[in-house]
């Protein structure tokens, strides 16, 4: 089977698609710009419902997906659409010619700095959830001081569900993504405060509610319905966090030794840029546009052109990963149905 | 001076002077309180809420917030009948827990 | 706090003030309350900087404070603006100066309006025609007198006579920097630094040697607030403020506030005396207050001017103790004394509050 199949992303959208592909008997090619395989998951510590590391989930794709392809360090200079196939120039001067194109290219992290009212990049104790994951990784982080852990906050829907941020939509995974970061910190700091401001907790995945109950009875974690208004930083270096408790219906302010921002999940603008070079649709949440979005999420409009993942909206890993393995079996369909 | 006006208290909740030794006790007691999700299905069938201003839900928070005599003043409405307990879709057995509140916040109850 | 991290949001609102030849308009109430700021921004302006700065005695009020009172509509506002507006077009200038933060707000707020809705603008020129035989051309630039002294900030810095330091410690004084609500609460692009780290203010600060305290409370209002003074039921809860933020800065112990709008020096000049009354509180060093300056009258004290002739004299606060860590001479027998030499009536004490 000599087909070019050009998977764009080598996250665990992508790995999943090149192991799925590989096992069919395919070689398919993994285009990744960055240095390593991964994506946004071998930034993060553990995955929730079940708290297994996300180390072994990515480093278990990367195995199975070693027969590929795989381009590091390397980005897409252009495409080029010839009479039924494209034809891809890549930033390393190799050029590929396919029928087939899988994007995998992912989500972006909103930039947490654009909500200037929260601080992140002016206060000292201003972080986001990939900080967090970074510390629970490495451990390295002088903003979390071991001896003066009293009261945490996460702050939900940073540049999410905000026109302001022009970002409408909701991320979908931050609020179980809080909950599964305060349990840890409570675990590490059980002497802490830890408070969640959220306007809605949308707990919609398998075992998500549990994990929630888990928080408020077993950890103690206080939940706070009110988005934070502003955050400024008092003489001892501490953040002090204003609020609306709507559920006393009075103003709340907190002092804080740590803030967590749960940024959202925005487009990745490569996604866009490459959308524009083979003419797909953007949705109007920015993301790329399916099909349609409730039978023919993982298809493009355009035909040989298949999406999987984050690419076209927020969503948890075993999802993508569902879809990842779908758009394998439509693309080895594409495939025979050509042949 | 008399100035005709004067600083006005904040009505602010500061979560910083809020002091929850007795909410630690009660949850102690009642582990279960932690896990009110302020549905309010029970002050929706509270048969002394319409008249009262009795909710279990505002008691929770309250307690939470440092507003125990607010929390304990309506309670005062309550003839546990314990309808709550029925609906509570979290399965706290609130008649119990009103019960462990007045024992716990007794000495603030006037 | 992390430094570079303003830095990094005030890059992103930086303005484009045009250097030279402005149409100026002066503030309602400002010469009732610190009648020496505007003169003094004039004087700066054209007699130390040799800038081009015009003024007409026909302008009148920008109608900002009744339309924020509700009292008149928005078309009521802008025609009165329009009418502004001819007067620069009329005196052949093409760049507007106020020296109020609600003026200056009301004009950008009104050019926004026009830009989205061109219709307004028609009917308002029309209006203007029919009330008094007016035209205009809208300004090319609008800017507030503080983007002009920001922007000539390090020239009067290579002229200043005193630097912001304390003179009997060698430290830079600490200074709190509070901007008017309407420079750009209303629309960030427009204010040097964007809304949330306002820049305009910690720059002069900065380039005359200070140090700019950031505290909690920094963003809140001054207290002033049109509905809340001037409706007289409210004014507990404009002093309420007020006090708030005195309570959010007092642990920083700063030398002096320094603010860019008409009412905030103001409110916060003269609810010290209210707050040492009511709660017997004073928020400077032995029994004094915090003195409140504008930015014209700190440029001028920089520049080496005379603090009875900027009329320092007005304060409620004694700025006594601010001018003894500058190092300006003063003679305190010149304080009330009228520009005829005559000694004026002199101000009655205040029990609480020590003033001089």
């Amino acid at each position: 089977m000599k087909e070019n199949i050009v998977i764009i992303g080598g996250g665990i959208a992508g790995l999943e698609v090149a192991v799925q592909l590989l096992d069919l008997g395919y070689k398919p090619i993994v285009i990744e710009k960055r240095d390593r395989l991964g994506g946004h998951v071998a930034d993060w510590n553990l995955l929730f419902p079940d708290m297994i590391p996300a180390r072994d989930v990515v480093g278990n794709l990367i195995a199975r997906a070693s027969e590929a392809n795989i381009f590091l360090n390397t980005e897409i200079s252009f495409v080029n659409k010839l009479k039924d196939s494209y034809n891809i120039m890549l930033s390393n001067g190799i050029s590929i010619n396919t029928r087939i194109i899988v994007m995998t290219t992912g989500f972006a992290l909103f930039d947490a700095a654009k909500k200037e009212e929260y601080g992140y990049g002016v206060y000292d104790q201003v972080m986001t959830n990939k900080d967090l994951e970074h510390w629970f990784n490495t451990g390295d982080d002088k903003r979390v001081n071991d001896s003066a852990m009293n009261a945490v906050g996460f702050v939900h829907c940073v540049g999410s569900r905000d026109e302001k941020a022009r970002n409408p939509q909701c991320s979908k995974v931050c609020c179980i993504t809080a909950i599964k970061q305060a349990i840890e910190l409570k675990q590490r700091f059980p002497e802490a405060m830890v408070y969640c401001f959220y306007m809605d907790l949308r707990m919609f995945g398998k075992k998500y509610e549990d994990f929630y109950i888990n928080a408020q009875r077993d950890y103690g974690i206080r939940f706070i319905r009110g988005r934070v208004s502003e955050v400024s930083e008092n003489i001892d270096g501490r953040v002090i966090v204003k609020a609306e408790d709507t559920l006393s219906g009075k103003p709340v302010k907190v002092t804080l030794d740590l803030l967590v921002l749960m940024a959202g999940i925005i487009c990745n603008t490569d996604s866009t840029r490459l959308a524009n070079m083979v003419s797909l649709p953007i949705d109007s949440d920015g993301f790329l546009k399916s099909r349609d979005n409730v039978a023919e999420i993982i298809e493009s409009p355009r035909d040989g052109i298949f999406y999987a993942g984050a690419c076209t909206g927020p969503k948890t890993v075993p999802e993508t990963l569902a879809e990842a393995r779908a758009a394998a079996l439509k693309v080895h369909l594409f495939i025979k149905g050509l042949k | 001076m008399d100035f005709g006006f004067k600083i006005s208290p904040s009505s602010a909740i500061n979560l910083d002077n809020v002091d929850l030794t007795k909410f630690e006790e009660l949850h102690r007691m009642e582990p279960d309180v932690y896990k009110c999700m302020a549905c309010g299905s029970c002050s929706a069938t509270c048969p002394a809420s319409p008249f009262s201003g009795m909710s279990m839900r505002k008691v929770i928070t309250a307690l939470q917030r440092g507003k125990e005599k607010e929390a304990v003043a309506m309670l005062r409405n309550c003839m546990l009948c314990g309808k709550c307990s029925m609906v509570c879709p979290r399965g706290i057995n609130t008649r119990h827990l009103i019960l462990s509140i007045f024992r716990i916040y007794r000495e603030d109850g006037k | 706090m992390i430094y570079q991290g303003k830095q990094k949001i005030w890059a992103d609102y930086q303005k484009e003030i045009p250097d030279n030849h402005w149409f100026y308009v002066r503030s309602c109430i400002r010469q009732n309350f610190f009648p020496g700021a505007e003169k003094m921004f004039l004087e700066i302006c054209r007699e130390v900087l040799k800038k081009d700065f015009y003024e007409t005695e026909y302008h009148t009020t920008c109608g900002g404070i009744a339309y924020h009172c509700d009292t008149i509509p928005q078309e009521t506002v802008m025609t009165i603006v329009a009418r502004q507006f001819s007067l620069m077009t009329e005196a052949g200038y093409e760049n507007y100066v106020a020296s109020c933060i609600t003026s200056f707000g009301n004009y950008i707020e009104i050019l926004e309006t026009w830009r989205e809705f061109p219709e307004v603008e028609t009917r308002i020129r029309e209006m203007l025609w029919k009330a008094c035989r007016r035209e205009f051309n809208k300004p090319k630039y609008v800017a507030h007198a503080s983007d002009l002294i920001y922007k000539y900030r390090n020239e009067i810095a290579s002229r200043a006579k005193f630097r912001l330091v304390n003179r009997f410690t060698g430290e830079p004084l600490r200074v709190v920097e509070h901007i008017g609500c309407h420079y750009s609460k209303m629309f960030p692009s427009k204010g040097v630094g964007g809304a949330e780290y306002p820049y305009v203010l910690c720059g002069m600060i900065e380039s005359w040697g200070g140090n700019v305290i950031d505290y909690p409370e920094r963003r809140h209002c001054c207290g002033y607030g049109f509905r809340q003074y001037h409706v007289k039921a409210n004014r507990g809860y404009s002093v309420s403020n007020t006090y708030k933020k005195f309570e959010s800065m007092a642990p920083y112990h700063p030398d002096f506030i320094l603010t860019n709008c008409p009412g905030c020096p103001y409110f916060m000049d003269r609810w010290q005396y209210v707050i040492a009354e009511t709660e017997g509180k004073t928020y400077g060093e032995n029994g004094y207050g915090i003195p409140v300056l504008t930015y014209e009258e700190l440029a001028s004290l920089v520049l080496g001017y005379n603090p009875w002739d900027i009329g320092l004299q007005l304060h409620q606060v004694a700025v006594e103790p601010l001018l003894d860590k500058l190092g300006v001479e003063y003679d305190p027998s010149e304080k009330y004394k009228g520009l005829n030499e005559k000694e004026l009536s002199r101000p009655e004490l205040p029990g609480v509050l020590r003033c001089c």
